[in-house]
């Protein structure tokens, strides 16, 4: 196997998330499209700064909660009207305002599980392993240090020319990471 | 930003804030904060409080046992007093809960700052909470162990729950909030817990933290869906909870018992509940910020302003009393009037003047700043709070059930110990899974405390 054939990417550690920011679009100013960056917290705009804009979350939020309303509605009305309706106390069986407490609670319980496991999902998490974890520097990444990742598959990526620019962006170093 | 030089590790120094101390880097909150679960280990006075903790629930046990072998005639229910203690303690322990959610959510959603180092324990503070709220409606069902009768199901006997009945709605609500505040809880621990394993230096903690952390790396793309994750969920858990004490309050309002028939309760409810909650939140937050050197992350602001919500909502729950009063009056009813007459001059009026002087008269010393950002005085003032919490809900059970519209049904409710057992082993629940918590999970976000330090450090530039 070939040196290259091994390499995930390269990666340059900064001090800080406004050196990252700075980084990070200048890198994509460059044509790089393939890259990552990491930061100990939500850095604003780092996202937006590596070309990541929109995400699908709110959408799978809302079909997830209109889920729950309608199942909700459904799951008090089929059985009060078709399958078992008692008549207590003279009420109507489709008395639906005696609905709506439960319909609300599985709107808010649906809408909730699809923001937690959406975004789970969407992240591609629980993710185990990952190449990034093979360089020992990054256990820094959850603490003060801050990553900037280029991705070997990347159209554009030459191990020299990328290494050299990367050097260029004054990180406190730069490393490559086997897949 | 000055001295870039390549080994310099503090990169960025927060000249602190009115809601973070001096001097503190991304690395001082990250070690700080993680070597509590990593490294400190657990003192002796951790161990006391521990012992007695689990003490307190093994006696919870004892007592659910005797519970399931007997019935529920070991506690001093009968008719007309069918809800007792356990009815009581359900709605004491969920108002508890609910300033958790309140300051994760609510707080998030104001920009509010002061909510990053207390929303953390706050949470666990509302799981630990609704579990024992939870415990108590199926302790007091008679046969507990069919408490999935209440979930609708496609069962054998093809018979559905009554959707119409609060006390139905009670158990969707309930659960749908454990559940979410779980999640709510759990998301926002994820990059804690990459964090831990991270640091963690034995292997056993490395693969527990890891499993935990799901492999979290602090990708930005990772932190644009999380960020989304977490105002979504904000905003799907703050009108989670104005519903819950809604619901749980309508488990009286529906009913027909003078005392319970009001249209005032909801909003009496959840502002009593907010009182309790931030009392519980300040009964815990000044012994740990104390034990633990938390000075710098729990400031005296952060004290200050929960004096302040307590005030607030403390005023809320005084403007109900008051006009419950006033509406018996005003309404002319004659049951009314007698059992407002009943509260403060019948058989339970050492309750309802010991509520007033607990949960109302004392709690204006909030008024005072000196009060509120003394931590003693407001530690103490959270346990008159909670008591006159507690008093509130046993003086709405007892005293609107025991003397009702017939004087030939009227009777008294007296506890006996089992009754007292079964709460008290409660509160040894709560605090054996807080003692865990603090023990073994970051009890400070430690994510959103960088994140603090970083605003913080930001404003100060000039």
């Amino acid at each position: 196997m070939k040196k290259g054939e091994s390499l995930y990417g390269l990666v340059a550690e900064f001090h800080s998330a406004e050196e990252l920011l700075e980084a990070c679009k200048r890198t994509h100013e460059e044509g790089y499209r393939n890259l990552d960056a990491f930061s100990p917290f939500p850095v604003e705009g780092l996202a937006e700064a590596i070309g990541f804009h929109r995400t699908k979350l709110p959408i799978i939020v809302f079909c997830g909660g209109l889920f729950g309303c309608c199942g909700g509605f459904f799951l008090q009305w089929w059985p009060n009207v078709i399958g078992y309706p008692l008549n207590i106390g003279g009420k109507p069986f489709d008395s639906w305002p005696a609905f709506i407490p439960i319909t609300f609670e599985m709107t808010i319980l649906f809408a909730a599980l699809s923001a937690t496991f959406g975004m789970l999902a969407l992240n591609r998490l629980p993710c185990p392993y990952h190449p990034v974890f093979n360089l020992e520097r990054f256990a820094q990444a959850s603490k003060d240090r801050f990553f900037l990742l280029i991705a070997a598959e990347d159209p554009k990526f030459n191990l020299e020319q990328t290494k050299q620019f990367l050097t260029e962006l004054n990180p406190r170093e730069v490393s490559e990471v086997d897949s | 930003m000055a001295g870039m030089d390549p080994e310099d590790t503090a990169t960025l120094v927060s000249p602190g804030s009115e809601v973070l101390g001096p001097g503190h880097t991304y690395g001082s909150v990250t070690d700080k904060i993680s070597s509590i679960v990593l490294t400190r280990g657990t003192g002796r006075k951790y161990k006391v409080g521990f012992a007695v903790a689990v003490l307190l629930f093994l006696m919870l046990n004892f007592g659910i046992t005797l519970l399931m072998a007997v019935g529920v005639g070991i506690f001093g229910i009968n008719i007309p007093v069918g809800w007792g203690y356990c009815i009581t303690n359900f709605v004491w322990w969920i108002g508890i809960g609910h300033a958790g959610t309140l300051i994760s959510a609510f707080l998030l959603l104001m920009r509010q700052q002061w909510r990053t180092s207390i929303n953390r324990f706050a949470e666990a503070m509302t799981l630990f909470a609704v579990a024992c709220a939870g415990a108590f409606p199926l302790l007091h069902l008679g046969r507990p162990w069919l408490f999935y009768w209440l979930f609708p199901y496609p069962d054998t006997m093809g018979v559905w729950p009554q959707f119409r009945s609060p006390l139905v709605w009670d158990v969707f609500a309930v659960s749908t909030y454990a559940t979410v505040s779980l999640l709510f809880w759990y998301v926002g621990l994820i990059p804690d817990l990459a964090t831990l394993r991270d640091r963690a230096s034995k292997k056993f903690k490395q693969i527990i933290y890891g499993a935990l952390s799901l492999g979290w790396r602090g990708s930005a793309r990772h932190w644009k869906r999380y960020e989304m994750a977490g105002l979504l969920l904000a905003g799907l858990a703050t009108p989670l909870v104005v519903s819950v004490h809604t619901v749980v309050s309508f488990d009286f309002t529906i009913a027909i018992i003078p005392g319970w028939h009001s249209t005032m309760f909801p909003p009496y409810f959840v502002a009593g509940a907010i009182y309790s909650g931030f009392a519980m939140v300040i009964a815990l937050a000044v012994p740990l910020r104390k034990y633990y050197g938390l000075e710098d992350f729990v400031t005296i602001r952060h004290l200050d302003n929960m004096g302040k919500i307590m005030l607030a909502t403390g005023m809320i729950v005084a403007y109900s009393y008051v006009m419950e009063t006033f509406m018996a009056f005003y309404g002319g009813n004659k049951f009314d009037i007698f059992m407002i007459m009943n509260r403060m001059t019948g058989p339970y009026a050492s309750v309802y003047w010991v509520l007033i002087a607990v949960n109302l008269v004392i709690p204006q010393l909030l008024w005072s700043s000196k009060i509120r950002r003394n931590p003693l005085y407001l530690w103490l003032l959270s346990f008159s709070v909670q008591t006159g919490m507690w008093m509130e809900r046993y003086m709405i059970i007892v005293t609107s059930l025991h003397r009702d519209f017939i004087p030939s049904s009227w009777g008294m409710f007296y506890p006996t110990r089992w009754d007292w057992i079964i709460f008290i082993g409660t509160i040894g629940l709560f605090f054996t899974l807080f003692y865990l918590f603090i023990r073994f999970l970051p009890m400070i976000s430690i994510f959103e405390m960088r994140d603090l330090v970083h605003k913080t450090a930001e404003g100060a530039k000039p």
